[in-house]
């Protein structure tokens, strides 16, 4: 019997696992999905947002400012690429501008600092790429780029690291509250016992609900389709491009990405739950808009490396039209069942900030009433193992670092300049890398302009040596469904 | 200091150092990333390599075999799984070559002369942006080629093929002869992308239709490729509403066209093309840049293997002369592409390097016939080049005498496609 099973390992769930890694408690994470972060935290926008969007008094508009400034520490502590660059909410009218006071307004009472309205002059010597209609902007000192999935990624190695159990390919098929109070949660693979529960469940965190509960709300996957340019056009904007924002959200933005990528997107299409495929006329969409703003990136279209689509957890009433729902983080109508739900953006953003609101402020007082003494985890420790990125060394570093290692004279992914040894290392870690988007994720071979073409069969190889099974066996992404080879060839 | 580094161990490169090493230049060193010299040629293990070159038919590992012997005869030493990351010039014109392999860590080569021969990749599903899911299951022909013919696994049972360049035409032979049933090819544009003998020899003989002016529009499958939809285009390349069909498969390979790689030259400073994506050449193959040299598909992408050899022992005998103070750098001809034509490499000529003529490489772009292509230096026509039938997939090349050029001494040569005279 656990004492808390938390159910989803994107941000959200591996964020309160790793927060409630601080005490002693005996927590299992679990996740339907082949890796952690491999829903909505692995395609978003990637911004760390200043928090002048969020609505003042709502959760989001308490947790978003807050969360942007622990970023700092959490990312070097784990070894996350994030960087501080700006941003700027743009405006072509007057009436533009107008919103973007209130914009302003609002990020004064959400707490933001170093934000500015600015006017066309310095908006144009800020961004030289940027319409020459733009007549001014809002500016956010504090927005930045992080690498979502590595975040998340590290953040439940992290738990991990701290006595969290991880369980994969656990899709919750069912949960039944027995008379003592504890639950059965029923997965594909078995049955978890525990005592409290979070429902971390992203998109499908109202149907999770229901099995425990009566709906109280309903969550609505909304669709972002996103392209990824070439890091030869990465420095044409140099902070992040918002356009103003309408009621279906914050529109359509141009932003460098934290590896020195461009990124455009997203839409917002109310899908199926678990489409993300990316559609002609909404790919045509995106760039349209993106060059309301940058009209410089028509020459780079050609610069395109690759297009996705990821979706958003949007709660909502009963219809498909409201967005201004707030974050549910609470316990739930069924007693000892906390709903951390309808997180959708300012989501990852808000993470250091809402995980430890729901273990401080949900969780702990809901043991506390039930007379659950709890100790502190003195072993805890908030730093991951450090990892070595090759490419970012000195040439005396790098010396030095193939003299320890002979693998880190071995380059794999040509486009990132990735070495063995780092493939090696993200592999043997606590939540390792066992696919091949899995490496992708955490340390970039196949994100580069060849897109894996060169170096997938010698990840396929390396996952299968350090894993000690076939090269048949590894897979793309999903367990079995996700296979890459379909057998030998005749004279094998 | 080395006189000559060579990155590339490729077809380009082999050739290029052979002829170097003939020029009299002794201290040359090969830098291959991968484990084995012979470059792409290595999992190219069908025949029809070297027709031009040694008047046989040769399969893509014997042809490396061949330049790869020339090099050992020649005791040309090279260094393999050896990765070049930087290329810098320092002010006097010595380059350094920063890279890094297992056995030596990180060095820093010093050396007079750089060729640069490091080929070309493949355009991937990213760059062209095929709407649907991003399943497993899709891959460019050449990854495909690599899992079966150097791994030995199959990538899928039940294929479509997306674009007619010749590793798709290839890997639609070499899967279906591994027991793979291949469905189709698509090809966006009204004519085929490979050379002729590859569609004969690899769809044809094999009934594996061709579809013309098709394309993917859809890609369908979470986790691995269930099938793709297939749709008729216009002749401005749009999907023709009405005209999808849904073909059910598990693969999806990619092979619609290839770019030369050059982020080494371009972080050197190596003025690029942005016609062939590749370096700027001249007649023996220099860049921009004093004393760098670039050849094979770095600089443009071949039709055939022997014209790589034969472009990279320019850029060999270049570097020689260069290294030994003999290549003059007064340019006297620009080239440029007219009407027709996509592209000409080399873009520059100094006619004193010239022996008795230049080879200029060109692609058209669009299928003719009844044409001829003509050379101009001003409004006077100096050459013309004939063939029965002009075709993109196929590189035209156009010589011009030297004594030609010496008549005009300098001057811009303009390619155009024109009708046949009557």
């Amino acid at each position: 019997m656990y004492d808390i099973a938390i159910i989803g390992a994107g941000i959200a769930g591996s964020y309160v696992a790793r927060e409630l890694s601080r005490y002693q408690l005996n927590v299992v994470l679990l996740d339907g999905e082949n890796d952690v972060a491999n829903q909505i935290t692995k395609a978003n926008s990637a911004i760390v947002h200043a928090g002048y969007d969020a609505v003042p008094g709502k959760k989001k508009g308490l947790f978003n400012a807050p969360g942007n400034i622990m970023y700092e520490k959490v990312c070097k502590d784990l070894g996350v690429p994030f960087k501080r660059t700006g941003s700027l909410v743009v405006a072509h009218t007057e009436r533009e501008m107008m919103t973007l006071q209130r914009l302003y307004q609002r990020g004064v009472m959400n707490g933001v600092p170093d934000m500015r309205i600015i006017f066309e002059d310095e908006v144009h010597e800020m961004e030289e790429n940027l319409a020459p209609d733009i007549c001014g902007a809002l500016y956010a000192g504090t927005a930045g780029l992080v690498s979502p999935y590595e975040l998340g990624i590290k953040v439940a190695e992290n738990a991990v690291d701290n006595g969290v159990e991880l369980k994969l390919n656990h899709l919750v098929t069912n949960i039944a509250k027995k008379d003592d109070g504890t639950f059965k949660i029923e997965t594909t693979e078995e049955d978890i016992e525990a005592k409290y529960v979070v429902n971390a469940a992203g998109v499908y965190a109202d149907d999770i609900y229901k099995m425990v509960g009566d709906p109280y709300f309903k969550i609505l996957a909304r669709r972002g389709v996103y392209f990824i340019f070439d890091k030869e056009i990465g420095d044409l904007v140099h902070n992040v491009i918002f356009p103003c924002p309408t009621k279906n959200g914050k529109g359509i933005l141009v932003s460098p990405t934290v590896h020195g990528n461009l990124l455009i997107g997203p839409d917002a299409m109310p899908v199926k739950k678990g489409d993300i495929d990316t559609t002609q006329d909404r790919l045509d969409y995106i760039k349209e808009n993106a060059l309301k703003n940058c009209p410089e990136l028509e020459h780079y279209f050609n610069k395109i490396i690759r297009s996705y689509a990821g979706t958003r957890n949007t709660p909502v009433a009963d219809t498909y039209t409201t967005t201004d729902g707030d974050f549910i983080i609470e316990e739930s109508p069924v007693k000892n069942f906390v709903n951390f739900a309808g997180y959708e953006s300012p989501g990852l953003t808000s993470a250091p900030a809402s995980a430890t609101y729901c273990v401080e402020d949900v969780i702990l007082p809901m043991l506390e009433r039930d007379g659950v003494h709890v100790e502190e985890n003195k072993d805890f420790n908030p730093k991951t193992r450090p990892h070595i990125i090759f490419n970012q060394l000195s040439d005396e570093e790098k010396k030095a670092a193939i003299e320890k290692d002979p693998r880190y004279g071995k380059i794999i992914c040509r486009c990132e300049s990735i070495t063995e040894a780092e493939i090696v290392d993200v592999i043997n870690r606590n939540v390792g890398a066992t696919t091949v988007r899995g490496v992708t994720k955490r340390c970039r071979p196949g994100a580069g302009r060849c897109q894996g073409g060169f170096c997938q069969p010698r990840v396929v190889e390396i996952l299968a040596r350090e894993l000690g099974c076939d090269m048949e066996d590894i897979m793309y992404d999903a367990k079995d469904k996700g296979y890459i080879l379909s057998g030998k060839t005749k004279n094998q | 200091m080395y006189d000559i580094i060579v990155i590339g161990g490729g077809p380009a490169g082999l050739a290029a150092a052979v002829e170097a090493k003939k020029e009299g230049v002794d201290n040359i060193l090969i830098l291959e990333r991968d484990r084995e010299l012979g470059g792409i040629l290595n999992q190219c293990i069908h025949n029809g390599f070297g027709l031009h070159t040694f008047k046989e038919q040769l399969t893509g590992p014997e042809y490396a075999g061949r330049y790869i012997d020339m090099a050992m005869d020649l005791k040309i030493p090279y260094k393999l799984n050896t990765m070049v990351l930087d290329l810098e010039r320092k002010d006097d014109d010595t380059k350094i070559v920063h890279a890094i392999n297992e056995e030596d860590g990180y060095m820093a080569l010093e050396a007079k002369a750089v060729i640069l021969t490091m080929g070309c990749r493949e355009r991937t599903a990213g760059a062209i942006g095929i709407p649907g899911f991003r399943p497993a299951g899709v891959f460019t022909a050449g990854t495909a080629q690599r899992f079966i013919n150097m791994e030995g696994y199959m990538t899928g049972k039940e294929v479509v093929i997306l674009g007619s360049g010749d590793i798709g035409l290839i890997m639609a032979r070499r899967m279906t002869l591994e027991g793979a049933h291949v469905k189709c090819v698509a090809e966006i544009m009204p004519y085929s992308n490979g050379l002729t003998r590859n569609i004969v020899q690899c769809l044809n003989d094999f009934d594996i239709p061709l579809k013309l002016s098709h394309t993917i529009t859809f890609i369908h499958g979470k986790d691995r490729v269930e099938a793709v939809d297939i749709t008729q285009v216009d002749e401005h390349l749009k999907p023709i509403p009405g005209t999808t069909e849904t073909v059910p498969c598990d693969t999806l390979l990619l092979s619609v066209g290839l770019i030369p790689e050059n982020e080494i030259s371009r972080g050197a400073g190596v003025e690029i093309d942005r016609r062939t994506q590749g370096p700027s050449i001249s007649e023996l193959c220099e860049t921009n840049l004093p004393g760098v040299f670039a050849a094979g598909n770095v600089v443009h992408v071949h039709d055939l293997v022997d014209f790589v050899s034969q472009e990279a022992a320019l850029a060999g005998k270049g570097a020689a002369r260069y290294v030994k103070g003999h290549l003059e750098e007064d340019i006297n001809f620009t080239t440029v592409n007219g009407d027709g034509i996509g592209n000409v490499v080399p873009e520059k000529i100094t006619v004193a390097n010239l022996d008795d003529s230049v080879n200029c490489y060109m692609r058209v772009r669009s299928v003719s016939t009844n044409t001829v292509i003509n050379c101009y230096v001003g409004d006077e026509k100096i050459a013309t080049k004939k063939a029965q039938k002009f075709v993109p997939a196929e590189m035209v090349n156009f010589k011009i005498k030297k004594s030609v050029l010496e008549k005009y001494g300098d001057g811009e040569l303009k390619f155009v496609v024109e009708p046949k005279e009557a």
